[in-house]
């Protein structure tokens, strides 16, 4: 109904855009150069008025229950009112312009709205939840046991069984791998890239690259979760060491896959933004290629490396796919990479679909998300940081 | 006594004939300088003497360049070790990201001139007094060599140069990026480091080439119209070309 | 003091030399590191494809099992055929042609090896041509996924194995026993005798433990219990020497088992299972109609399933009731349609990608209009009309900020917003599409403003000059010239949005729904999400279906990135 609506205050719209186009030639009086605005404007400033209040209109009667069909009404009479207005001095170009500047102003608020409805609706939820647990965010933060929906008393939820130190640590377990893996792989493909690679090579490797970063988290999921947690689990066998099936080594191990395109081309565009002229400064002291690159290109770019590492590490935990696939769902404390831990995603995903009452579930649920979106905020704030510093140096 | 003698050089960017059959004798502890318009090639041919333009990948260069009369496009000779003993410092000063001990000291440890640290120290200290900057300096080793001023940057490429034990200086227009006071410091100091080196400067000031050199080469669109004393070239040119860039007909 | 026209003769020195071998060496190292980095690289991104690739192959066929089936006029009512129970119909069609199946386990495998989802492909066809009621008609049924992995080879297959010696056999009702003139079955004893072995070690294992028990309770002073288990431990010992003694004999009996491979005969046309062996001789059960069978024990063939019946989903019932329909040439394999053409299915040969297709192409719909036409003239505003103030840079940095949240993030916003505040549908297209397009828009509002960017300043002003409005550059000018850009951006921000997963789950968009969605209001799910969802899955043959899911994914993928490049290059102009 509400669709039908909004395609008939565009049927309006479009009719009024004609009857004021006429109108403002008739003002006129068939001198067009008379007018302040050209007819076209006219037109389309009766158009924006009907186009704006019907959509308002229509968006308030819904949301209060009336019945839509109002909303077209609200369309006519703007329209009327718009097209009645025109005079031969009107400056409807300039007023159209300033309606459409507007939109345009508006669409770059999403961006912002986007954020604080991020953070109102984390906040909200987290503040209940803490409110839940009698603001014992030390047993939140530090508690080494978490299981906040098991022996549940009326959605009552035990402060002591909240302690997200479990998960934090499983992230940090799995984040440290993949970037155990992805860090030497990721800068020694770059600066190979950008120092030695001839230009055909490079043509080959950076579609690889792009490829490889192209493929969606659930594939690797269902890679580590069907090939490499089977592999690893085996070779474990053939050297009699247990390895669990949802071991976090698998996951770490290819989540540092997924992020070795990210680091590697994003430590490329450093590489490449150091200036040559330091190379050449290098290279007529007599410096060899690999002298100049461990030297005096990569501590001119290590501030930029370092943003490329901590966005890697960024992505690392707020992986979601891959570990809700391939690591495990028990909080257990351990650090050995051959056992089963859980992250701060797993737990999200789980509580969220979990069988659990949504409203109880949503609690830690929204706490753990906060947490991560914290988390995040900050390596992303220190990354912006430290690629300011960057170009501070050389541009 | 001849350090540097090129034969019959001729220099290919691609399809681009640069240098055209450049044959000059380059001596030692003396400036040449080498001037000529711009886009004449004598950049090109600085950096041939170094090898640097190996690093340009559609480069090619034929002829004879012999350095103490051995030939540096030789297969034997390996340009990295070649530059060691062909300094160069560029048009605009190129600090290193490093403290200014580093930056001096860069050179001496990848060749492995020193064995130890006081020897490294003194390395340091005498390349920094020969390039003039050492009492400026002397209390800020640690700083970084990007916060010093402009001329004080290209005295400490000069040093970093130095202190690589070069036998050949080259220096690309080492004045152009800077201002009227620091280019009379690096005048100087060019006019002391004759003593010890060959030097060969590029430069689109006669009026530098004419103060600091005592040979002169003129370029003109990858030929080299003339070479002599630099005297003998600005008060009595034999090539119209000269005479003309020098009288300031074009340039 | 240092002489730095001595250090200068150090260029020169075989020292020197030497130190530049070592040198080179080292960058040799560098470049053989990055090297290696770049192989591994691309060995990971080539098992990938490779492992998924050589999965999905499996997903691409499936099997029809040919049958003759009479439409009994009497169990189908003309005017309801729809309510007829068909699956019934089928079940008593196999009953009449096996009926030598017997007993609740067995009937039940035959039933299983036709897929349940043959019965509605059966009844649809009839309710088509009712005039097929009371004929028999030969209709293709649709394999069950046991039967298709056992037919693809998945679950190994039954070999037949070399014999010399004349058989001499002798019927006994649904019973045969068997003596070979030679010791033609010696070769397959091991396996059983092995686990007799493993058995007897078991129980003298248990023996032990009573004899522990024993000891304790005779120092407990207990005589009676002490007594019970001195009892138990000598029936076990007894038992063990048995089995030892049996495990040794050469021509003793065996029974294959569970933890064997699986022993049959076959005499002309008509398999035995064999239930009791001996190097040369044996017992087995007849499968196949005793009456009309004729034993042909001379040309008779020795089959082994060499994989145990523990490890393989197929039993053995299973696997000569489908080898039989083979040799009858009743089995077609053909492309697998329902993949292709179905919604999901708890069945893994119905289950198909269609339904998570069209909730994907809705999905990304609703991306495509939230995200560009929001996107782009926030790009327009940011790049064109802003003024360096405060909220412009708090936009950026928020613009920023919002890249790089995780998109689980984006999934509770929409959560909480759209389905909880806003009480929209949960799992449906519209919520999706709006909880992705939220995640698109900084990638478009990026991309798009760097587009923009791009176009030179001078177009802009000679538009300026000719007394242009600033909007009216914007729109006559600015933006067509940089729409290549955008468009390129746009595709590249959906077919990231097209492969995301999690931010959906948190929506509701993993329920198990079986219809294809109408449109962006109706509960659907998406390709991802449907990959995810069949991951988690036990059934083997989902394993396959998967891969091809991925494979589906990945080509549209592949496609979108590739008209990104394509458009790319066809405008890509130097100012």
């Amino acid at each position: 109904m509400a669709a039908f609506v909004a395609v008939l205050i565009t049927v309006i719209a479009a009719g009024f855009f004609f009857l004021s186009r006429r109108k403002a030639v008739l003002v006129s009086g068939g001198v067009l150069a008379s007018l302040h605005s050209r007819p076209g404007y006219h037109g389309f400033y009766s158009f924006l008025w009907v186009t704006l209040f019907g959509a308002g209109a229509l968006l308030v009667f819904t949301n209060l229950s009336l019945h839509p069909a109002l909303a077209l009404g609200v369309a006519a009479i703007a329209g009327i009112a718009s097209s009645l207005n025109i005079r031969a001095e009107t400056r409807a170009r300039n007023k159209s312009e300033k309606i459409v500047t507007g939109i345009l102003f508006a669409c770059a608020g999403v961006a912002v709205l986007t954020t604080i409805g991020i953070v109102l609706s984390l906040v909200f939820e987290t503040y209940n939840f803490f409110e839940s647990i009698g603001w014992r965010v030390d047993k939140f933060l530090f508690g080494p046991r978490w299981s906040p929906l098991s022996g549940l008393q009326d959605g009552v939820i035990d402060p002591d069984r909240v302690g997200i130190m479990p998960l934090l640590l499983g992230t940090a377990m799995i984040t440290g791998i993949a970037m155990l893996i992805a860090t030497p792989i990721g800068l020694f493909a770059a600066i190979f890239l950008s120092e030695f690679a001839s230009l055909r090579l490079r043509g080959w490797v950076k579609p690889m690259m792009e490829v490889l970063a192209g493929i969606p988290t659930v594939v690797y999921g269902f890679f580590a979760a069907i090939t490499v947690a089977p592999f690893l689990r085996d070779t474990g066998g053939l050297f009699g060491v247990n390895v669990a099936s949802e071991s976090a080594l698998a996951a770490g191990l290819v989540i540092g896959i997924m992020i070795i395109p990210s680091i590697s081309s994003l430590a490329d565009d450093v590489i490449n933004s150091v200036p040559q002229s330091l190379r050449d400064g290098s290279y007529a002291l007599g410096a060899t290629k690999a002298e100049t690159v461990r030297q005096v290109v990569l501590p001119a770019a290590l501030p930029g490396i370092f943003s490329a590492l901590l966005l890697g590490v960024s992505r690392a935990v707020g992986e979601t796919m891959v570990v809700v696939m391939a690591a495990g769902q028990g909080a257990n404390l351990t650090a050995n990479p051959l056992e089963a831990v859980t992250t701060v995603t797993v737990q999200i995903v789980m509580l969220i679909t979990g069988d659990t009452d949504a409203s109880t579930a949503a609690g830690p649920a929204f706490s753990l998300a906060f947490t991560l979106f914290c988390l995040t905020l900050v390596l992303n704030i220190l990354a912006m940081r430290f690629v300011r510093k960057y170009r501070e140096v050389y541009e | 006594m001849i350090k540097m003698k090129t034969r019959n050089v001729d220099v290919f960017y691609g399809e681009n004939h640069a240098i055209k059959d450049v044959s000059i004798d380059i001596l030692d502890k003396t400036v040449t300088a080498f001037i000529g318009p711009s886009g004449c090639g004598k950049s090109t041919f600085l950096r041939c003497l170094n090898r640097m333009n190996d690093t340009i990948s559609i480069c090619r260069i034929t002829g004879e360049l012999l350095m103490d009369d051995e030939d540096i496009y030789a297969k034997s000779v390996d340009p990295v070790q070649l530059r060691a003993r062909v300094g160069m410092v560029f048009q605009k000063p190129n600090p290193f990201p490093k403290s200014i001990y580093d930056n001096v000291a860069y050179g001496p440890k990848i060749h492995g001139l020193v064995d130890n640290k006081s020897d490294l120290d003194e390395v340091v200290e005498k390349s920094l007094k020969r390039a003039a900057i050492w009492a400026e300096v002397k209390d800020r080793l640690n700083e970084s060599g990007t916060s010093l001023s402009g001329g004080q940057q290209q005295r400490l490429c000069i040093a970093r140069a130095i202190a690589t034990a070069p036998e050949v200086l080259l220096m690309d227009e080492p004045a152009s990026a800077l201002d009227p006071i620091a280019t009379a410091q690096i005048e100087e100091l060019i006019d002391e480091l004759r003593h010890r080196y060959s030097v060969v400067i590029v430069t689109h000031s006669m009026q530098q080439a004419a103060r600091v050199s005592q040979k002169t080469a003129f370029f003109h669109m990858g030929d080299m119209v003339e070479y002599g004393d630099t005297t003998e070239i600005f008060t009595n040119p034999v090539d119209q070309r000269t005479q003309d860039y020098i009288t300031g007909r074009f340039g | 003091m240092i002489n730095m026209a001595e250090l200068s003769k150090k260029h020169r020195s075989a020292e020197s030399a030497q130190r530049l071998r070592k040198r080179k060496a080292s960058q040799k190292r560098l470049v053989s590191y990055g090297i290696l980095a770049i192989t591994l690289s691309g060995m990971a991104l080539a098992t990938l494809l490779w492992s998924v690739l050589g999965k999905s192959a499996g997903a691409l066929t499936e099997h029809h099992i040919q049958l003759e089936i009479t439409l009994d006029a009497d169990l189908i009512d003309v005017e309801n055929i729809a309510q007829a129970d068909f699956a019934k119909l089928t079940k008593n069609m196999l009953k009449s042609r096996f009926p030598f199946v017997s007993g609740r386990t067995d009937r039940r495998e035959m039933n299983d090896i036709i897929s349940a989802g043959a019965a509605y492909e059966l009844r649809d066809l009839v309710t088509e041509n009712p005039d097929m009621l009371g004929q028999t008609v030969a209709f293709d049924f649709l394999a069950s996924d046991i039967a298709d992995l056992y037919f693809k080879g998945a679950y190994g297959q039954i070999a037949p194995a070399p014999h010399q010696g004349e058989l001499t056999l002798s019927v006994d009702g649904d019973r045969v026993s068997f003596i070979a003139s030679t010791d033609d079955f010696a070769p397959y004893l091991a396996p059983s005798r092995a686990r007799l072995l493993m058995r007897a070690d078991e129980l003298r294992i248990e023996a032990g433990l009573q004899e522990n028990g024993r000891r304790v309770f005779t120092e407990q002073g207990n005589p009676a219990e002490a007594a019970k288990r001195e009892t138990a431990r000598d029936a076990r010992i007894a038992e063990a020497e048995a089995l030892e003694i049996l495990a040794g004999q050469p021509d003793g009996f065996f029974e294959p088992d569970a933890f064997t491979s699986s022993i049959f005969l076959k005499l002309g046309q008509v398999w035995v299972q064999v239930e009791t062996i001996s190097a040369n001789a044996g017992t087995g059960k007849i499968l196949g109609d005793v009456e009309s069978s004729i034993f042909a024990a001379d040309e008779w063939q020795l089959l082994i399933y060499e994989d145990a019946p523990i490890t393989r989903k197929v039993s053995d019932i299973q696997a000569i009731l489908l080898e039989n329909l083979r040799e009858e040439g009743r089995v077609s394999k053909g492309i697998n349609t329902h993949f292709f053409t179905s919604g999901d299915s708890r069945e893994p040969e119905l289950a198909g990608i269609w339904g998570a297709a069209v909730g994907s192409f809705w999905t990304m719909m609703v991306t495509i209009i939230f995200a560009f036409f929001i996107g782009v003239p926030a790009a327009i505003y940011l790049e064109e009309f802003a003024r360096d103030n405060k909220f412009t840079r708090m936009v950026e940095i928020n613009i920023n900020n919002l890249a790089a949240v995780p998109s689980i993030v984006f999934g509770l916003l929409g959560l909480s917003v759209f389905i909880g505040f806003m009480g929209m549908q949960r799992s449906s297209p519209i919520v999706g599409g709006m909880v992705l397009g939220i995640m698109t828009l900084p990638v478009i509002i990026i991309a798009a403003r760097a587009a923009i960017k791009a176009v030179p300043p001078s177009i802009r002003d000679g538009a300026l000059a000719l007394g242009a409005s600033d909007l009216q550059v914007s729109m006559h000018h600015v933006l067509p010239l940089s729409m290549p850009g955008i468009l390129t951006g746009t595709i590249l921000g959906m077919a990231r949005a097209l492969g995301e997963t999690a931010p959906l789950i948190m929506i509701g968009m993993v329920a198990f729904i079986v219809d294809i969605p109408d449109g962006p209001t109706d509960n659907a799910t998406v390709l991802p999400v449907q990959i995810f969802r069949w991951a988690d899955f036990p059934e083997r043959a989902f394993e396959a279906r998967t891969a091809a899911a991925i494979v589906v994914l990945l080509a549209f993928l592949f496609a979108m990135n590739l008209t990104a490049i394509l458009l790319r290059k066809r405008f890509e102009r130097r100012w």
